[in-house]
């Protein structure tokens, strides 16, 4: 086990160094980050002046070398859009995006589990149709478009909910701010979590749904039925507990999407989190806050990948036997 | 009751009313004094010498001052100076009278030292205006409030360059070791950045970078008093989200409103727009003096034929572009001049109507098969830039001209134009000194050392650059005004620049409060009313 963890980490790390690679040679197509720094007033001569200081007239494997030399020692660099220390300004808004994508990713979870058992149950009622018809909407649309019309049918038309930011928000010890305990930063978190996770809920729905039919219709369900177990321990007891493995998978994967492409909802609900930071700094060609996003996100990758498999491990005794067997 | 005054006229009080979980989102934010400012983008940075750049200016005009300041009409006013002049001994001195009784917000008192730093400040090599102030060579106190800026030459028109220049408190910056801009190579933050300490109306109770930017009614303050005692600022970077925001009664005023929604938005309850030109100037212009194109199909460069510069401004129905791309939200004109600029007159504005069959005869007249190039455009940075272009793609297809479209974005669509390497490109061009001066030396002269930053016609015209270069140094200022007259007639003639419009702004604000377009976009809190 010990083993397994230490070769995933080395691996983890060789992951990373490439993502920061391939990153650095895709920066010089991004554009020039210092017509964006300067006032048009600025001479051709300072302007070529701070290239030369900024390094970027370096070519870029020396750049890279930069970066990684420095990234190291856990310097990240200065913002060039924001002025401030990229670790800083990731950490500050790091908490908002994780907020947000567990809410999210908890209740595409729960709902997505829920709504798939059921309508693998019952597979004709009136309400698995409708649940089914609705998932498709979630398949379909795209996030930006489902974002815009929650934000016109709650904020605008009902004025029920906020359409955007992320309300008050209430500093904790080391450095984390919350809006979980402001009403302001409840109610601002429920449209960008609808948003974000409708299309993790429908697919985990549908998954589950496909994976419970098909345990559904095995021997041993069958066995267990003419034993005369209850439909409850039958369905909750051996046939979900066999659909999971897929479906944790899945989820954990998602997970990680949810995180790296909560950009889309970020921006349209101007969620100030690393999302709406990382866009914003694209336009701005902020190679240093890019960079460092790009690595933290294969970071957070690489760690739910890590989790995932050892929770195999847990859900799956089948796994555990065969490692023990390649070993002899 | 101050929460639901405002919001009875907007027709929303019903809606709300009936919903008390929406006001739960105004408690506490919402009164007849708070204003909640919408923009596309936050202020990058609070260190007042640091970024030349829109809506940082914006905010720090609330709470750093500048010597003189753009009204909203253009004029040039009065603010921590109270009189400017050239020294009547010595042409290449400006003498600024500094007001008196001028506190900053930790209370010390505004003097010319004050101002001498901020001289020595914004000239630093890190900072972001330091091109605005190549002409001082230092600056000196005579008195309490008597300051000598000492220029190369005579520069009779240096004081337009004040109205970004803002004044800082020498002790502060020492006292917090910000005596210069932030340095990006020494790889750390300066307390400038998240901390202010001005004269302004306003002071900063808070700010969440990105996210909200709290200012405060300086009861100290030299001026009037403002009707808006607290400002809350929020960037909110997607366009249907902020008209969003407004329509929902979560903020009071919206800058950067896209031009589809401003019918719309006329149209709504509850809600107005206030459009007003800016100063920005939208044009096109192409490379006239290279041998060869880059992107064309034909061996010499058609730019370079008066006859063609001449087809290219027949084919630009400007009147189309202005109501079908701007639905109205633009002023057409013939010179790359916004109207409030010393050297616009009628005539350079005047524009011809389209004339697709001479424009075509022309072109066929030296390229019977026609000709190709490419067309570089940026996508994100002016009022529907892309589509712009898009429309003169067409129009040129009628007078056989193929243009191939290369949109993109600002960072990669502006080093282009820097280098030398577009053909043909799409550029808007604010003049902040409001002296066509501006325009001369980064559009027009040929580029060498400090000019020509921006001319991407590869313009070069000896007798030009010799009469652009006399502006700088002319104190008669009528004489001065012949010569701006002068070139203007050889620039027209020689087309370097084809010009389409001068953009127009929109704020739109719920009903009840009344704001003013400023010209350089940054409207100023101080001067909004509510209706009572």
């Amino acid at each position: 086990m010990l083993a397994f963890i230490i070769r995933r980490i080395v691996q983890s790390a060789l992951v990373m160094l490439v993502v920061a690679l391939v990153a650095f040679a895709l920066f010089r197509y991004v554009g020039d980050p210092i017509s964006s720094m300067v006032g048009q007033e600025t001479s051709l001569a300072d302007r070529e002046a701070l290239r030369t200081t900024l390094g970027l007239n370096d070519p870029f494997i020396v750049q890279f070398g930069r970066f990684i030399g420095n990234a190291i020692q856990g310097d990240f660099g200065i913002s060039y859009r924001l002025q401030q220390p990229v670790m800083e300004l990731i950490l500050q808004r790091l908490p908002a995006t994780l907020e947000l994508a567990l809410v999210s990713g908890l209740a595409a979870f729960i709902f997505g589990v829920s709504a798939g058992v059921y309508t693998a149950l019952n597979r004709r009622g009136f309400l698995s149709t409708g649940i089914m018809a609705v998932s498709l909407i979630g398949v379909s649309l795209p996030t930006f478009l489902i974002g815009i019309l929650l934000i016109w049918l709650f904020a605008v038309e009902l004025q029920w909910l906020p359409s955007f930011g992320r309300g008050d928000t209430v500093a904790l010890p080391g450095g984390w701010t919350t809006g979980f305990l402001t009403s302001s930063g409840r109610q601002s978190l429920i449209l960008p979590a609808i948003t974000l996770g409708l299309f993790q809920m429908t697919l985990i729905m549908r998954l589950v749904r496909a994976e419970m039919l098909e345990v559904l219709r095995t021997d041993y369900i069958k066995f267990a039925r003419a034993r005369g177990l209850s439909n409850r321990t039958v369905h909750f007891g051996h046939a979900l507990k066999n659909t999971l493995v897929p479906v944790i998978t899945i989820t954990g994967l998602q997970l990680g999407a949810i995180i790296a492409f909560a950009i889309i909802t970020e921006t349209v609900f101007q969620w100030p989190g690393v999302g709406a930071l990382f866009i914003n700094s694209v336009r701005a060609v902020d190679v240093p806050v890019m960079a460092a996003y790009l690595v933290l996100i294969a970071l957070i990758f690489v760690i739910i990948n890590l989790i995932v498999d050892l929770l195999y491990y847990v859900v799956d005794p089948r796994l555990r036997v065969e490692r023990g067997a390649a070993r002899h | 009751m101050t929460l639901l005054a405002p919001l009875k006229k907007s027709g929303m009080a019903t809606k709300l009313a009936t919903s008390a979980l929406a006001l739960a989102i105004f408690a506490g934010s919402a009164s007849a004094e708070t204003i909640r400012w919408a923009r596309v983008a936050d202020a990058l940075t609070l260190d007042p010498h640091s970024q030349n750049e829109g809506p940082t200016l914006a905010v720090l005009h609330h709470m750093y001052e500048s010597l003189v300041r753009r009204g909203t009409d253009g004029s040039l006013e009065p603010r921590l100076a109270t009189e400017w002049n050239i020294h009547p001994d010595d042409p290449t001195i400006w003498v600024i009278k500094l007001r008196e009784g001028v506190t900053f917000h930790d209370g010390s008192a505004l003097t010319a030292e004050d101002v001498v730093f901020s001289f020595d400040r914004v000239r630093h090599e890190s900072s972001g205006f330091r091109a605005l102030h190549t002409a001082v060579t230092g600056a000196t106190a005579v008195d309490d409030y008597t300051v000598h800026v000492q220029m190369e030459g005579p520069s009779p028109l240096y004081v337009q360059n004040l109205t970004n220049f803002f004044i800082m408190d020498s002790g502060w910056a020492e006292a917090n070791d910000v005596v210069a801009p932030q340095n990006f190579a020494a790889g750390e933050e300066n307390h400038a950045v998240r901390n202010a300490n001005g004269t302004g109306p306003y002071t900063l109770v808070s700010r969440d970078p990105e996210v909200r930017t709290v200012m405060a009614y300086n009861e100290n303050h030299w001026a009037e008093a403002p009707q808006v005692t607290e400002i809350i600022y929020t960037p909110i970077a997607e366009a249907a989200t902020r008209v969003a925001a407004l329509l929902s009664g979560e903020v009071d005023v919206v800058q950067d409103v896209p031009v589809q929604d401003i019918q719309r938005l006329e149209q709504t309850d509850g809600v107005h727009v206030v459009t007003g030109p800016e100063n920005r100037n939208i044009f096109f212009a192409y490379d006239v003096s290279s041998e060869k194109l880059a992107s064309s199909n034909v061996d010499d460069n058609p730019f370079a034929h008066a006859d063609i510069r001449e087809a290219l401004a027949l084919a630009l129905d400007r009147d189309a572009i202005q109501q079908v791309v701007m639905r109205g939200q633009s002023q057409p004109s013939a010179a790359p001049l916004p109207p409030f600029v010393n050297g616009w007159t009628e005539e350079l504005n005047a524009y011809s109507k389209p004339d697709y069959v001479r424009a075509a005869e022309l072109v066929k007249a030296i390229y019977p098969e026609g000709f190709s190039f490419d067309m570089h455009c940026p996508n994100d940075r002016y009022l529907n830039d892309e589509a712009i272009c898009q429309a003169y793609v067409g129009m040129l297809g009628r007078i056989g001209i193929e243009a191939n479209l290369v949109s993109q974005t600002r960072s990669l669509h502006f080093p282009l134009i820097e280098k030398w390497e577009t053909d043909f490109y799409l550029l808007g061009w604010g003049v902040p000194t409001f002296d066509s001066a501006y325009v001369f030396n980064f559009l027009l002269h040929s580029r060498e050392e400090g000019f020509g930053s921006y001319n991407g016609s590869r313009y070069a015209n000896d007798e030009v650059d010799a009469k652009i270069e006399s502006l700088a140094t002319m104190t008669d200022l009528d004489a001065r005004n012949a010569v701006i007259a002068e070139i203007w007639e050889q620039v027209m003639e020689d087309r370097p620049i084809l010009n389409i419009h001068n953009q127009l702004l929109a704020y739109a604000m719920r009903d009840g409060i009344n704001l003013a377009v400023h010209p350089e976009n940054q409207p100023q809190m101080t001067t909004l009313t509510f209706d009572n």
